[in-house]
């Protein structure tokens, strides 16, 4: 399967390669006819698309973008292409997508069957696992120690979703609040409003090694499910998705993923020269071996 | 526009494990009731009682109504709720402190509470406009008769002054529905909450607003279809404040 999308890939880019001005559709025309490709970056989703202290956009997949811009720039032969960054959050990602203010969202979306109905996603850039955080002085280790316990996820999330299906199949009779957003929600642990906190662990990883005391909080060993993250652009785009794509391939085929890797994950990071120190797991080395932009979590196991 | 209109998501089932993303609009729209009723109730009975202060010819009451009255209408609601929701539990006595964060539905009391209170704070200035508006003599006839201040408020000048303040009050009863949406700043899963996070999860943004924005449409034509009735029906013919005479 994996092997089959990659040859698909690389054969639709050589399909694509001799392309001319007057075949390109969707995307790479609009790109070829205004000049200007647009990237939706987050403010704050660290380490992936944010603004560092000096108020640039910075991140793990925003040098990613970078790289995709160049293989539009070498397809499409436009040197001088100019790149417009444009933030985007988390409920104006799609409108902006759909309405083609934004050509590629760079940043911390879960690419899953539920959203392709209405994007599509290139080759996965990070796997996350839905795992808990709790203070180390509260002792909770696994599921079990949550039970009949009050946690909190962030509404929204497929990771709220989760939770809940868990805490109904397996009686655990948890309160499950419902945060605004991931700060909020790890306000609450950090009050005591809540023991836990479910969500993706690399964005734990970052809040937890950005607040007051770092050192008071553990992220729980046991993970509930596996999530992948990808970039985001226009459905039913596949001139546009096989340029992308093929530079994510490019990407990872080449080794420049890794020293890319290292320098968001493994090295101080701006704004505050804080180390997340999460190395390349498992997982996310299978992807760079056999990139896959599949949204079913079944694939990554 | 490159978008997937999809309006058959209402009966898909819902990110939260249970029924579908319509349930899940309509227990917002039961959050949104619930905080902005608790909350109008509070605001009607605090905001009669200060702005009866406020024009009571005694300057110790006036002068507590004044200021209850510009400390609630001055700070932004958003602020007052962080205020009730974050600060306050940190300010007590940690076993209290804990006791009110752990409480279920935290978010829920908290949101009426803060919303009442800003609410009341424009009520009252509302009963006090009502109160000024009355011609001077009454008040004066009243306490001529030798009725007590309790009588002259009860029995001649607030049966008219709920009269006159009916109009504003319905837009007052508006905004409160209106602006319990702020408190899913604090984790109430009120309805915009809700549209947020069914956009969040299936990527359907204008069909979840869509429907938030119709749910609310239909309830503040309910509460002004409400209002006017009440207006008409207890108007007095002829007098101040009867829509017709």
């Amino acid at each position: 399967m994996k092997r089959s999308l990659i040859a698909a890939v690389l054969g639709l880019a050589v399909a694509a390669a001799p392309a001319t001005a007057q075949e390109l559709t969707g995307t790479l025309k609009k790109i070829k006819e205004t000049g200007t490709i647009t990237i939706g970056h987050r403010d704050s989703s660290i380490p992936f698309s944010y603004y560092d202290d000096k108020q640039q956009v910075v991140g793990y997949a925003m040098d990613l973008c970078y790289r995709i811009v160049d293989a539009v720039k070498a397809e499409l032969k436009l040197p001088d292409l100019k790149v417009v960054l444009n933030p985007v959050t988390s409920a104006t990602r799609i409108p902006l997508m759909a309405n083609g203010t934004i050509d590629l969202e760079c940043g911390s979306t879960t690419n899953n069957l539920e959203r392709q109905k209405q994007v599509g996603f290139t080759i996965t850039h990070f796997v996350t696992a839905n795992r808990f955080v709790s203070k180390k002085a509260n002792n909770l280790k696994t599921l079990a120690d949550l039970k009949g316990k009050t946690i909190v996820s962030t509404s929204g999330t497929a990771n709220i979703k989760q939770i809940n299906q868990i805490n109904a199949e397996q009686n655990l009779g948890m309160t499950i609040l419902a945060a605004k957003d991931h700060a909020e929600a790890f306000l609450m642990v950090e009050t005591d409003r809540a023991v836990a906190f479910v969500m993706d662990d690399i964005l734990l990883y970052s809040l937890a090694a950005s607040s007051k005391a770092p050192k008071d909080y553990v992220i729980s060993a046991e993970a509930l499910s596996v999530e992948p993250y990808g970039i985001m652009l226009r459905r039913d785009d596949p001139e546009f998705k096989a340029v992308v794509d093929k530079a994510m391939v490019e990407t990872y085929k080449s080794g420049a993923i890794e020293p890319i890797y290292k320098k968001w994950f493994e090295t101080a990071i701006p704004p505050r020269g804080v180390t997340l120190d999460v190395p390349l797991g498992e997982v996310f080395a299978k992807v760079i071996a056999n990139p896959t932009d599949s949204g079913n979590p079944a694939d990554y196991k | 526009m490159n978008y997937h209109w999809n309006w058959a998501i209402f009966w898909e089932p819902s990110p939260e494990g249970w029924g579908t993303y319509a349930d899940m609009l309509l227990s917002g729209l039961f959050w949104t009731l619930a905080t902005s009723l608790v909350a109008w109730i509070m605001a009607l009975v605090l905001g009669v009682v200060v702005g009866v202060m406020r024009t009571m010819p005694y300057r110790i009451p006036a002068a507590i109504g004044y200021v209850y009255v510009e400390l609630f209408r001055n700070i932004p609601l958003l602020v007052q709720m962080f205020l009730w929701f974050f600060v306050m539990p940190e300010l007590v006595p940690a076993e209290l402190g804990r006791w009110l964060k752990q409480m279920p539905n935290a978010p829920f009391f908290n949101a009426a509470l803060s919303l009442g209170f800003f609410t009341s704070a424009r009520v009252a200035e509302q009963v006090r406009a009502g109160v000024e508006a009355l011609p001077r003599g009454q008040r004066m006839a009243g306490t001529a008769l030798g009725l007590t201040l309790a009588q002259v408020y009860g029995y001649v000048l607030l049966p008219m002054v709920f009269r006159i303040i009916l109009p504003p009050l319905t837009s007052e009863f508006l905004n409160c529905i209106k602006n319990s949406s702020v408190a899913l700043t604090i984790g109430l899963m009120e309805l915009t909450a809700r549209a947020r996070s069914m956009q969040e999860f299936s990527f359907q943004v204008f069909e979840a607003f869509t429907a938030a924005t119709l749910l609310y449409v239909v309830l503040n034509l309910v509460v002004t279809f409400g209002m006017r009735w009440l207006e008409k029906s207890v108007a007095v013919p002829g007098y101040i404040g009867s829509s017709r005479a």
